[in-house]
């Protein structure tokens, strides 16, 4: 197995009127690293799609080798051992990922000898940069391991092209870099060339050769990184040379505790910890980022605050009791922002103007319950939200489905921001968003914050809750294992508790 | 789309027809005949759409929750039973007090008994698919029972039942049409219940659950009591059903009272994709449909059957275009990719 090179020449794709690529020229040359910069929405993923024969391009080719390759399934992109890993996951969530690894092979034998397939998968696990536990079902995983085990399949296949997307969106700083290192060794081996979608200058600067930049359907511009300078790149992704400002951080933690979680403990179920935190504060003007590896109990947290799991020990809100039912959390004005926000804090199948009324769809206004929706009320209501918060959606009475992921995550803001807001929980907000929809959440955020809200940021992107927080936890198993001022942390530092740096292997992820 | 469906069973069906050696347009016609073709027909037509109206609502207000109920026969036959029962007890009482009474009777047995099926879902996450088909036999067996032992009545000996309710129990035809008013029952109902659904901040929160269970929860939603709540509503409707069957056509709790009737509920709920104001026109089709059977079976020689195959062919199509239908958005590609 020998790094191929991929040439794309003119490539060009429509959807109905809507051109979603035109005239894209890339060259990845084999034994690379390749960055493939650009907003969402800029045809990064159509452009791929194209390469992997998910999507048949309008006009153009793609050589492979030098060679023109007719690629038009997605049987054409593995005969020429075209890989990818994407955001969506397509593992088989009820199969250990032993399994899903043997199985993603081209042709299984009718009886698998599972004693040998075992010996070769460990002896593979063991050359790889990070462990995932074979015999995990895979539907009990994080997303983060999750994003793991895909990588691994695509390497456990052999492939001589990767295309990972966002790949490192969900590891820890010191995973990501090691992931990212060993991409560049097999790149630079001529294992595998690899190709990386991604947001992350820092990571485009360090890890790749060479970048092609997308911006609304076009090339903007390509080039080797060397010769390339981080306002350069953004100034091709998002057109003007300008960083969205730091949001600014007004007043300090009072002296009230807003969230108390006492002696907090939960039963695991299987391939998951249950919780067991002592003392965990959330004071009002104060956000508090929990950082983690994925997969260490901040699901399970995320939960128990949102009623969704039974749990053992106090939470109280403002000193009261709270276990999460609707009247609690309407009288005390707790909000929980949950990960994914399309797939848990809407319904998909409703309209734009139902999904920003979940919360007040039997209010009044001014207060008072109602028997009878208030159609009228309700399309106000979504009005003022759309505007205030510049949601950009074709038809209000569309489903919420069709929406972007920064729209779908904005009409979720402008639900839960909405009114008086005394804590807020709120998990990865920016997970799979672009440049501006990332500054803008986290805008929003900290804006609710100098307004005196008491924000508990569960989040996976240490630079995030870096940002953001006042005050760092680091959960791991289930644990908070270590607490810091955010001001002056040192990533690295939290970097060793999420990964349990003192232990002989590294984030053993499971119980 | 379930008219595309319908049409796809059609053409099946006149497959089936033509290697019967029968004529698929003679066939129509009667049935056009048997169901809309005169006053009489029409009036068996009605009088079969009735329950239909009931039990299709007992599938499509437990649908709006994403659950599946198929039990609404058990609800049927035992409410159809208490309600007799009831009638049995009031003997002296006048005519509006009985039935309203029976109606109370059948509206609660059924509620308890698809209630329960909402109290295992929502308690112990059992399917209440199966546990409501199940618990149609179970209910069919328990209604035999009683009707064959302790309430039968001696006088009835080729077809046991129990005593006749009283006279003055008998729901009269409504004015004028020579009717039975199930129609008229029925018809408010899958009006009260489309206002329910579409109107009411229960029925958003009901359509919420179904839509997204964790967005409902994250929201603090009782899903556990909105599930118990529509699983009992819709056995409440289907017991009154039974009721309306016993106090307007049979006079009498007896077999006749499992004639499949939840059943074809099912099948129109689907045919209505669950809406409540849509089931009106669904039944009274497939009443019509049913109402021919008698006269094909005497002009054709086709077996009383044949009406059921049609249905079920109708029913197998339309769950396929439910299928389809979601696979060819999926095919669609996003615009934003």
């Amino acid at each position: 197995m020998t790094a191929v090179g991929v040439e794309a020449v003119g490539i060009g794709k429509r959807f109905g009127a809507f051109a979603a690529l035109s005239g894209i020229d890339m060259r990845v040359r084999p034994g690379t690293v390749h960055g493939l910069l650009g907003e969402n929405g800029a045809g990064k993923s159509t452009l791929v799609k194209c390469l992997m024969g998910y999507y048949r391009a309008d006009e153009g080719s793609f050589l492979v080798d030098g060679r023109e390759a007719a690629i038009s399934r997605p049987a054409d992109a593995d005969a020429l051992g075209l890989g990818m890993v994407y955001q969506h996951f397509t593992l088989v969530p009820s199969m250990t990922v032993a399994e899903n690894l043997v199985i993603a092979r081209g042709q299984v034998p009718a009886v698998i000898n599972w004693a040998r397939e075992r010996a070769a998968l460990d002896e593979f696990m063991g050359r790889m940069p990070f462990p995932v536990p074979l015999d995990a079902t895979v539907g009990t995983l994080s997303a983060g391991e999750r994003q793991k085990t895909e990588i691994l399949k695509q390497l456990y296949l052999q492939r001589r092209l990767l295309v990972l997307d966002e790949p490192t969106s969900v590891l820890t700083p010191q995973e990501a870099e090691e992931m990212l290192a060993v991409m560049q060794g097999l790149a630079h081996g001529g294992t595998a060339t690899v190709v990386i979608i991604t947001h992350k200058l820092p990571d485009v600067m360090r890890f790749t050769d060479e970048v092609t930049v997308l911006r609304r359907g076009r090339l903007a511009g390509r080039g080797a990184t060397a010769g390339l300078s981080r306002s350069d790149l953004t100034s091709m992704m998002i057109g003007e040379p300008h960083a969205p400002a730091r949001p600014e951080r007004r007043g300090g933690a009072e002296a009230a505790i807003r969230l108390a979680v006492r002696r907090l403990r939960t039963t695991g179920g299987v391939g998951q910890h249950g919780l067991d935190i002592a003392s965990l504060d959330v004071r009002a003007h104060e956000i508090v980022g929990v950082a983690g590896v994925s997969g260490n109990g901040q699901k399970e947290l995320l939960e128990v605050l949102g009623g969704q799991r039974p749990f053992e020990g106090a939470v109280t809100v403002g000193g009261i009791p709270y276990a999460a039912t609707r009247r609690q959390s309407q009288a005390l004005h707790v909000r929980v922002i949950p990960e994914e926000p399309l797939r848990n804090g809407c319904v998909p199948g409703m309209s734009v103007v139902d999904n920003l009324n979940l919360r007040l769809f039997d209010q009044n206004d001014g207060g008072g319950s109602r028997r009878w929706l208030d159609a009228g009320g309700m399309r106000r209501r979504a009005a003022r939200m759309i505007a205030g918060y510049g949601i950009r959606a074709a038809s209000i009475d569309a489903p919420i489905s069709v929406l972007s992921g920064g729209n779908v995550q904005r009409c979720v803001l402008a639900r839960e921001l909405d009114g008086d807001v005394a804590l807020l929980i709120v998990a990865n907000p920016c997970f799979g968003l672009d440049v501006k929809a990332v500054a803008e959440v986290r805008a929003r955020l900290m804006a609710a914050r100098n307004a005196g809200c008491a924000i508990l940021l569960i989040s996976e992107d240490l630079d995030e809750i870096l940002e953001l927080a006042d005050r760092v936890v680091v959960m791991r198993s289930g644990r908070i294992v270590h607490e810091t001022p955010a001001a002056g942390a040192d990533p690295h530092a939290i970097g060793a508790h999420m990964l349990d740096a003192h232990a002989a292997t590294p984030a053993p992820a499971l119980a | 789309m379930p008219l595309l469906a319908i049409l796809a069973a059609t053409a099946v069906f006149c497959a089936f027809l033509l290697a019967l050696g029968r004529s698929p347009a003679s066939f129509f016609q009667l049935v056009w005949t048997g169901a809309f073709g005169s006053w009489f027909s029409w009036r068996n037509t009605l009088s079969r759409a009735a329950p239909l109206l009931l039990t299709a609502l007992c599938v499509a207000v437990p649908a709006q929750l994403g659950l599946v109920v198929i039990g609404g026969e058990g609800a049927l036959v035992l409410g159809g039973l208490s309600a007799t029962w009831a009638g049995l007890q009031m003997g002296g009482a006048p005519g509006p007090v009985i039935q309203l009474a029976m109606a109370a009777a059948g509206a609660a047995a059924g509620a308890v008994w698809l209630g329960i099926v909402g109290v295992l879902r929502a308690r112990r996450g059992i399917n209440e698919t199966v546990t409501s088909l199940v618990m149609a036999y179970i209910a069919i067996a328990l209604f035999n029972q009683l009707v064959e032992g302790p309430l039968r009545d001696p006088a009835s000996l080729n077809k046991p039942s129990t005593y006749a309710i009283p006279k003055a129990a008998v729901l009269p035809t409504l004015p004028g049409l020579d009717v039975h008013p199930g129609i008229l029952i029925g018809g408010v109902a899958c009006v009260l219940c489309w206002l329910l659904i579409a109107r009411t901040t229960t029925g958003f929160a009901a359509r919420m659950t179904g839509g997204n269970v964790r967005a409902a929860q994250l929201q603090g939603l009782p899903v556990a009591w909105l599930m118990v709540g529509a699983c009992a509503l819709g056995g409440a409707l289907a017991g009154l059903a039974g009721m309306i069957e016993v106090a307007a056509v049979h006079g009498r709790a007896n077999a006749s009272l499992v004639a499949g009737y939840g059943y074809s509920g099912i099948l129109i709920a689907f045919l209505a994709r669950q809406n409540a104001l849509a089931i009106m026109p669904m039944a009274v089709l497939l009443g019509g449909i049913g109402a021919a059977g008698g006269l094909l079976q005497r002009r054709m020689g086709l077996p009383d059957a044949a009406v059921l195959v049609l249905q079920g062919m109708i029913f197998v199509a339309i769950l396929a275009s439910e299928t389809l239908y979601g696979r060819i958005r999926w095919f669609q590609p996003r615009a934003t990719a």
